[in-house]
């Protein structure tokens, strides 16, 4: 397991090094630049090749990538352009925010998906099963965009949920680890504590959407493949109980893709961040990505795109130790 | 079973547990907001902003976002009065200049201290001016944008400054009299001595805090802790907190302000998205925001709420690139432009209320603005006629417009420029259109490159000068328009060089005549933002020049 993993750390190096390269060719190939987006309304052509110039914007491309691969090496990504701080700081800031959200949707996809999955395959054909089909492909077909405005101008009022934001505003609720409800739970803040995930339900269903109808439409597909499976006539042949057949045989075995979409969502899930954190103004890396792109914020930027690569591959090498543990057969090849 | 029985009896448990957790929580969220809303004597306003602030410094900002807060920490030497672009004073009880408008005398109000205890006198005044001029470093200089427009240039010119210094020097006479002697007259002052990038901070605060220290590394900046964590000012507020995760800015009330304020906090909450900020008006999380849009007007008033409509300091205007297209060098086709497009019935159907067409490139609340213009009221046979005399019927023109962008003079591009492209093909001309993202490269385009033949844009005002606007379009050859015409340029150079005053104020009308006979665009409207605030709010003031100051505000 240990030269597994050390293999795929090794790998991930230059996957991150093209992907960084990508990232820095990608961002200077867009038209508009930073200067003008930083010098606003009043910015002429002349103010904008200055500040350009001063930036080092002007100098030739692989320059500048020599020089931001230097210093990001050492850890230093810069400021950024439109708050002025640190942009290490900025994600040590709101990552807490993105992982409460992300985590809230993942297990809301995975507590109704699965089962939701299940069910559908169990009672294949009938008026469940179709339910589940059709709401599912309303799942992955309606925008999350879209699916947040309808539920801030339809939901939000009449359940007593707040539309937007992370914390009611002026709410003094202590900052340890920016993870809200942690922090309120550490502090007896309670009323921090429901505050926030009042604040989180809306667009933790948002953006669970998504995972939630892949889930369910995986783990259905998956559980009709077990259970025309050899192993489960035999294990019904046996004698055993449903509740064992269904819990140890088909759900174990039906897991697995399931894992992987679970691992492979989670990697989405930031993309589907960007979108929600926007509209749910709920203060992320999202949040911070979107309005990177909207300023031309470069070391903004780069930093989000990077530590977004390094997540995804990290995410990818916890499904691929997670199958080992569901499927032996893994591990041995 | 029995395993059975217990797991459901758990589970019962488990749900009575949340249950009860559930009801207590909301308990307590109700006690500790019933506490809050009887506790403080002035109350807490929480303003919904469209976008973060980038620092406090004053004097290295340039947006309106950042202005907007800091206005509210520092105090200019004048002020506009609220709701007018007029001077009022502010910490000059008195100015006065010269007769060559070389040397700018300003009398102090006396006992007036910085919210740190020192003393805000003409030795603190002369300290920022010298600041500002001595400020070192490329990185510092060319944040420094609004310095840089209005004194030229700086003790040693670094980065993107260059030019003759308008500044010379600053003498404190005595602890309330300040002199600012300069280089040559400048027609910019006194208004452009109202920008909040020339607000007086704290000499005490700046030099422990190290505000000069403005380094670059890379694409970025990097500021002192004065400018993210120490502002000192002596404006109604008190800087209080940033708090980058709630995007929320937390000013209290300075007692020692010569204008203190009536609330005792005052927050601005971070909220990018226009609709998101309704939301939070409506749900009553905030009690006020900028930028609502025209569309929403009725639907707010209808909520309660109160939209505060601003008198117009900008310009909508139709840019017309001469270089890009021979034949627009023909005034006679610019004319026909400016007689065929329906103004009247544009900002009637697809501007805010308040609106006005525009009849020249100066708002009426400008000094310079006059009525006595030639006027090109709509008339497409005359439009039709001015076309065929100038042998252009069958012109087309390329015509460029911003997308995904919302200006206060142009809340939207896309309908701004179906309006009147429609209008223009009515005449018989064809229109080829271009859509660019404001971002995405629209200015460089039109500015830089000068590859429109017709164009989208316009401008807010900073200060109340003329020159800030028709100096700014048509001060000297530009690729936005493609023309070279030195009688303007030299009249335009003279007008702003003339000291302020009447003498100033005719300069500017008689450059705005010349403007609208020569026509080098097509002025189409003077819209008017507004800002919304929530029933319980009173005593805000709408500015067209978004000055407003909060220390007149209650919250019942």
């Amino acid at each position: 397991m240990l030269r597994f993993l050390v293999r795929r750390l090794l790998q991930a190096i230059p996957t991150l090094f093209i992907l960084s390269i990508l990232v820095f060719a990608w961002l200077r190939s867009l038209p508009g630049g930073p200067a003008a987006a930083l010098l606003g309304d009043k910015a002429t052509p002349e103010k904008i090749a200055n500040l350009n110039h001063v930036l080092g914007l002007d100098q030739p491309i692989f320059i500048q990538y020599f020089g931001f691969l230097g210093r990001a090496i050492t850890g230093n990504f810069g400021n950024s352009l439109v708050s002025t701080q640190p942009v290490m700081g900025e994600i040590a800031t709101f990552l807490p925010a993105t992982i409460e959200l992300g985590m809230s949707a993942m297990i809301i996809a995975v507590v109704l998906g699965i089962p939701a999955g299940y069910l559908s395959a169990r009672f294949r054909g009938g008026p469940v099963d179709n339910v589940i089909i059709v709401l599912s492909l309303i799942g992955v077909a309606v925008p999350v965009f879209f699916l947040g405005y309808m539920m801030q101008d339809i939901l939000a009022a009449p359940l007593g949920l707040p539309s937007q934001g992370r914390q009611a505003a002026g709410l003094d609720a202590t900052a340890i680890t920016n993870f809200a409800i942690l922090d309120g739970i550490m502090t007896s803040e309670w009323d921090a504590v429901w505050d926030a995930i009042k604040h989180l339900i809306l667009p933790a269903f948002a953006l669970a959407t998504i995972p939630l109808a892949v889930i369910t439409r995986i783990t259905r597909a998956s559980v009709l493949d077990v259970l025309n499976e050899d192993f489960i006539r035999t294990a019904n042949s046996k004698g055993l109980t449903q509740q064992v057949v269904r819990t140890r045989h088909v759900l174990r075995n039906g897991l697995l893709p399931v894992v992987t979409t679970i691992g492979l969502q989670t990697g989405a899930l930031l993309g589907g961040a960007v979108l929600t954190e926007r509209v749910f103004n709920f203060r992320g890396l999202g949040f911070l990505l979107a309005e990177g792109i909207e300023r031309r914020d470069y070391p903004r930027l780069q930093a989000l795109l990077l530590f977004g690569a390094v997540v995804y591959v990290l995410v990818n090498m916890l499904v691929d130790i997670s199958y080992g543990i569901i499927d032996p057969r893994v591990r041995v090849r | 079973m029995q395993q059975l029985r217990l797991t459901r009896t758990r589970r019962v448990a488990l749900i009575g547990l949340a249950g009860a957790l559930a009801v207590s929580l909301s308990a307590c969220a109700q006690s500790k907001r019933d506490e809050g809303a009887g506790g403080g004597t002035g109350g807490t306003m929480i303003f919904g902003a469209a976008g973060n602030p980038k620092m406090f410094d004053p004097a290295f900002n340039d947006e309106g976002e950042t202005f907007r807060i800091t206005r509210q920490i520092y105090d200019t030497l004048i002020q506009n009065k609220p709701g007018t672009a007029d001077l009022e004073p502010s910490l000059a009880e008195k100015w006065e200049s010269s007769n060559d408008g070389k040397t700018w005398t300003f009398t102090l109000k006396s006992g007036v201290k910085f919210s740190d205890g020192t003393p805000m006198d003409a030795t603190a005044v002369c300290f920022n001016f010298d600041r500002w001029y001595n400020m070192k470093g490329a990185a510092a200089q060319s944040q420094m944008i609004y310095y840089g427009d209005v004194f030229e240039g700086f003790a040693k010119n670094e980065g993107d400054a260059t030019g003759d210094p308008v500044y010379k020097s600053c003498e404190a006479k005595d602890p309330t009299t300040a002199v600012l002697n300069l280089n040559k007259a400048k027609g910019a002052f006194p208004a452009a001595f109202t920008l909040p990038s020339f607000a007086i901070s704290s000499p005490a605060a700046l030099k422990q805090y190290n505000a000069d220290t403005v380094t670059q590394s890379g694409d970025s900046f990097t500021y002192s802790d004065y400018a993210n964590k120490h502002p000192v000012g002596t404006g109604p507020f008190k800087f209080e907190s940033w708090d980058q995760a709630k995007g929320e800015i937390t000013l209290v009330r300075n007692d020692t302000s010569p204008s203190p304020a009536k609330l005792d906090k005052l927050i601005f909450k971070v909220i990018p998205d226009e609709n998101a900020r309704k939301q939070a008006l409506k749900a009553g999380d905030i009690n006020g925001y900028d930028y609502p849009s025209p569309a929403d007007y009725g639907l707010l008033r209808n909520d309660g709420e109160q939209v505060l409509i601003r008198p117009s300091f900008n310009v909508l205007y139709l840019g017309i690139n001469q270089a890009n297209n021979p034949k627009l060098k023909d005034v006679k086709v610019r004319q026909a432009l400016a007689y065929g497009i329906n103004r009247e019935q544009f900002v009637k159907s697809k501007l805010a209320e308040g609106s006005e067409v525009a009849t020249e490139f100066v708002p009426k609340v400008i000094s310079g603005y006059t009525d006595d213009v030639t006027k090109y009221p709509y008339d497409p046979e005359k439009a039709k006629q001015l076309l065929q005399q100038a042998g252009a019927t069958d012109l087309t023109l390329k015509f460029y417009y911003p997308t995904e962008v919302s200006r206060p003079y142009m809340p939207n591009p896309a309908d701004t420029f179906t309006a009147i492209s429609e209008d223009l093909k009515k005449i018989g001309i064809k229109i080829e259109a271009h859509a660019e993202p404001w971002n995405g490269g629209y200015k460089d385009d039109v500015q830089k490159a000068g590859k429109q033949d017709l164009h989208l844009l316009g401008w807010t005002g900073d200060y109340n000068d003329a020159g800030n606007f028709v100096g700014t379009f048509f001060g000297r050859e530009k690729k936005e328009f493609g023309f070279s015409n030195p009688q303007l340029f030299s009249a335009l150079s003279a007008a702003d060089a003339s000291p302020a005053g009447d003498a100033h104020a005719k300069a500017y009308q008689e450059v705005n005549k010349q403007i609208m006979d020569y026509l080098p665009a097509v002025p189409i409207a003077y819209p008017t933002p507004a800002i919304v605030v929530g029933p319980k709010v009173k005593g805000l003031v709408a500015s067209p020049l978004t000055d407003e100051r909060f220390n007149t505000v209650t919250v019942s």
